[in-house]
């Protein structure tokens, strides 16, 4: 079975040299004419209870990157081993590549690894009643039955902040909020070690995504919780992680603690897309970099680092390497040639 | 000296449906100055896109402004010395000629989802060249008389919209202006479609521009381009902004002065500055508590602001924030609604906190 690597500290996941291309095809045959690199190698790691943040413009990857982990897409490379006990036979913890897993023992794994998606409204089924979304995937790996059932799915309700009362209603009978509250209870009925959260609070309003962060907190805390957290908002993605990863054009460009990242980046992209994030303060006198430009096409990339035609610090070197991704300094990775060298502004 | 361009005055907007009566906007009361930008926030379903339309005399059926007036001060396109006219919005015929001169030429609105409002069957080109021909005249001189040009205005020759369409396409950041000019809507990615109708909007050089959550779907790199572009136009041809956003850094960056909503009502209203630095009312006070703020990693917990907003058809008694607000009296909030009152010069609350009860 999966590839052993030993169990290093507390890391939970390790994802390494992760690629994911799409296939562009075309005509009658569907001649395979190129690949959406959408995630090109890729390498990040999350640790027990903790909250890796993946920021960047859409498009970058984020989704098709966590999609990729959890197998709901097949990677093109690449390995993610995962610290379980579910595989061994003495009960110990190993590192299992999801990537080497069998149907069956995906099955078995996401028992463990979860999600919450960004739009409460689509991703939960309206012909579902609450009580049928939230004990799902229970039945699915035939957990619980009965009144046992029900017992659980109502404290689940609980946990998240809806009532009993709610369990046999039907999602359009909630606010977007509430919506985001069943997707968690669901998310948490495996009692998962880790979730993965696409944007969810993209769509919420500001007084109930706060209510939302401080619920995920909450969990993260009582349960141990690991979070892969994907959202575009800086702001909100400093809150919750401990440590964040910024994507552009399928590749991480760094990767910190939070607060080493926002004020002290590496990265010319990551000062670029702070000095972005439009600041509740209207006395804070910005001096905002204006990044020349689109973001790169993933089936096109520019050669050397993709950032450098949209780079006010690129050189020679930047137009024709590709950087390497690096420790430069204790837990702080980035790919930028001039990484060492640049003074680059925080906020 | 600040001219009023729009004035809200204590406007109600009213949906008959079939569960009885929606207050979409109950008493909303604000005034839009000349080439100032106002700031309208709010969770969603307060009533800010609902009064943006009544003031596009464009609102949805069965929606009717029930209550007050909105008074537009026109000035002449052409002429800027011309006597300025007084024309009451919501008594105008919606289909009527003046009111379609002023939507679009006058007046340019943004919304959030830009697909339902491009026409997909026409090309970016044709469709900001259908905006410029309708609204956007080049002056020619006819003749002169002593130092004085006379002068006329003709409607923009095929060339010059196409020109001109370019121009537009390359600032609001959209790259190939040259070949985009030429791609039809579906061909555009989200972010390029919305900057592609922002492009629109602001190619007749409006005099006001609503724009109604305009950057909520866009990245940040773009949103920053899009706020630059709109603060470039209103300095450049004196543009009026109403800028609806629950952002509320896009509303400290753009905004002069900002109106702050709940449940149909306008709780506060002030001085961008004020409203940040010593908001009045409990409601704004938790809003601007409730959001991360980027930089600062304060407290581990966000403030929230417990419970939801309430249903409309069963509003609660007295001041329609009580059992959400930090602030509760008992036996004065739940009981007495509160009055709109200015507090301090052009600082105005509706909290019973600042009345003496
Ligand atoms: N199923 C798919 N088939 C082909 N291309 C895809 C698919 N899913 C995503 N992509 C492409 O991969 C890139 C990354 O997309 P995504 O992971 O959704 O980005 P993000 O979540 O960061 O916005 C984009 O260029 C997108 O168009
Ligand atoms: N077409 C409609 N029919 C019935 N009610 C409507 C309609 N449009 C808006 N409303 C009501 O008006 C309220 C305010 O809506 P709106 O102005 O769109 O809110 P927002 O502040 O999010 O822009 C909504 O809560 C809804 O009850
Ligand atoms: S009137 Fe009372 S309930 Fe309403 S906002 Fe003021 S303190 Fe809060
Ligand atoms: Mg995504
Ligand atoms: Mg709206």
């Amino acid at each position: 079975m999966a590839e052993k690597i030993p169990v290093t500290d507390n890391v939970l996941l390790d994802v390494r040299g992760l690629k994911k291309y799409f296939p562009i095809t075309s005509g009658l045959l569907r001649r395979v004419t190129g690949y959406v690199k959408a995630v090109d190698d890729v390498t990040f790691f999350v640790r027990e209870g903790e909250t890796l943040g993946l920021v960047g413009e859409s498009g970058c990857g984020k989704t098709t990157a966590s999609r990729t982990v959890i197998r709901l897409y097949e990677a093109t490379a690449g390995e993610a081993f995962f610290r379980t006990d579910l595989f061994s036979t003495d009960g110990k913890v190993e590192m299992v590549n999801l990537f080497d897993l069998d149907k069956e023992q995906i099955k078995k794994v996401r028992r463990q690894i979860s999600m919450i998606f960004q739009d409460p409204i689509n991703s939960l089924n309206p012909r579902m009643s609450v009580f049928d979304i939230v004990s799902e995937p229970m039945v699915i790996h035939g957990l619980r039955k009965g009144p046992e059932m029900e017992e659980t799915v109502v404290s689940l309700l609980e946990r998240v902040g809806l009532r009993k009362e709610h369990i046999r209603r039907y999602p359009h009978e909630f606010s977007g909020g509430q919506r985001q509250r069943i997707g968690i209870a669901r998310a948490l009925s495996l009692n998962p070690r880790i979730i993965f959260c696409d944007e969810p609070v993209s769509a919420l309003d500001v007084s109930i995504q706060a209510q939302t962060l401080n619920l995920l907190q909450d969990l993260q805390s009582d349960f141990n919780l690991s979070y892969i957290f994907v959202a575009h908002d800086l702001s909100v993605v400093q809150h919750i992680s401990d440590r964040v990863a910024v994507m552009y054009v399928g590749k991480i460009a760094e990767m910190a603690g939070s607060d080493a990242l926002y004020n002290n980046p590496l990265h010319p992209y990551t000062e670029a897309l702070m000095s972005a994030v439009p600041k509740p303060d209207p006395k804070y006198e910005s001096e905002r970099i204006i990044m020349q430009g689109d973001v790169a096409d993933p089936s096109n990339p520019p050669s050397g680092c993709y950032f450098h035609p949209r780079c006010r610090y690129a050189t020679d070197i930047c137009r024709t390497a590709t950087p390497e991704f690096r420790e430069l300094k204790p837990d702080h990775f980035v790919a930028c040639h001039r990484a060492e060298e640049l003074q680059l502004k925080g906020v | 000296m600040a001219e009023p361009l729009l004035e809200i005055k204590d406007v109600h907007v009213e949906f008959e449906v079939r569960d009885g009566i929606v207050h979409a906007v109950d008493g909303v009361s604000y005034t839009v100055n000349r080439g100032e930008t106002i700031g309208i926030i709010g969770e969603s379903g307060c009533g800010k896109s609902v009064t943006a339309k009544a003031a596009m005399q464009m609102l949805p059926k069965p929606g009717k402004v029930s209550q007050g007036e909105i008074i537009y001060h026109r000035r002449s396109k052409f002429d800027p010395s011309k006597p300025q006219e007084v024309v009451n919005i919501t008594q105008l015929d919606p289909d009527g000629e003046l009111i379609r001169h002023i939507r679009g030429g006058e007046f340019a609105m943004i919304f959030q989802e830009p697909m339902s409002s491009l026409t997909p069957v026409y090309t970016t080109g044709t469709l900001i060249g259908e905006a410029l021909a309708l609204h956007r005249w080049v002056p020619v001189t006819v003749g002169e008389q002593m130092s004085n040009k006379i002068m006329q205005y003709r409607h923009v020759t095929k060339e010059e919209s196409r020109e001109i369409a370019i121009e537009m396409l390359q600032k609001v950041g959209i790259p190939k202006p040259h070949e985009r000019v030429d791609a039809y809507p579906h061909q555009l990615s989200g972010g390029q479609r919305q900057r592609v109708m922002i492009a629109i909007a602001l190619s007749c050089e409006p005099f006001m521009l609503i724009a109604d959550e305009p950057t909520t779907a866009l990245d940040v790199s773009i949103e920053a381009q899009i706020l630059d572009l709109m603060r470039e136009l209103q300095q450049s041809v004196e543009m009026s902004i109403m800028f609806i956003t629950h952002n509320l850094g896009v509303v400290a960056e753009m905004a002069k002065e900002i109106v702050v909503m709940y449940m149909g009502k306008q709780v506060e209203k002030a001085d961008t500055v004020k409203v940040f630095y010593e908001p009045k009312h409990p409601y704004t006070r938790a809003l601007l508590q409730s959001i991360p703020k980027v930089g600062r990693r304060t407290s581990e917990r966000l403030a929230s602001i417990k419970g939801m907003v309430p249903d409309p058809f069963h509003l609660p008694s007295g001041c329609v924030f009580h059992p959400r607000c930090p602030s509760f009296m008992p036996g004065k909030c739940d009981v007495i609604k509160p009055k709109y009152i200015e507090v301090e010069p052009d600082h105005w609350v509706r909290c019973l906190l600042y009345e003496d009860v």
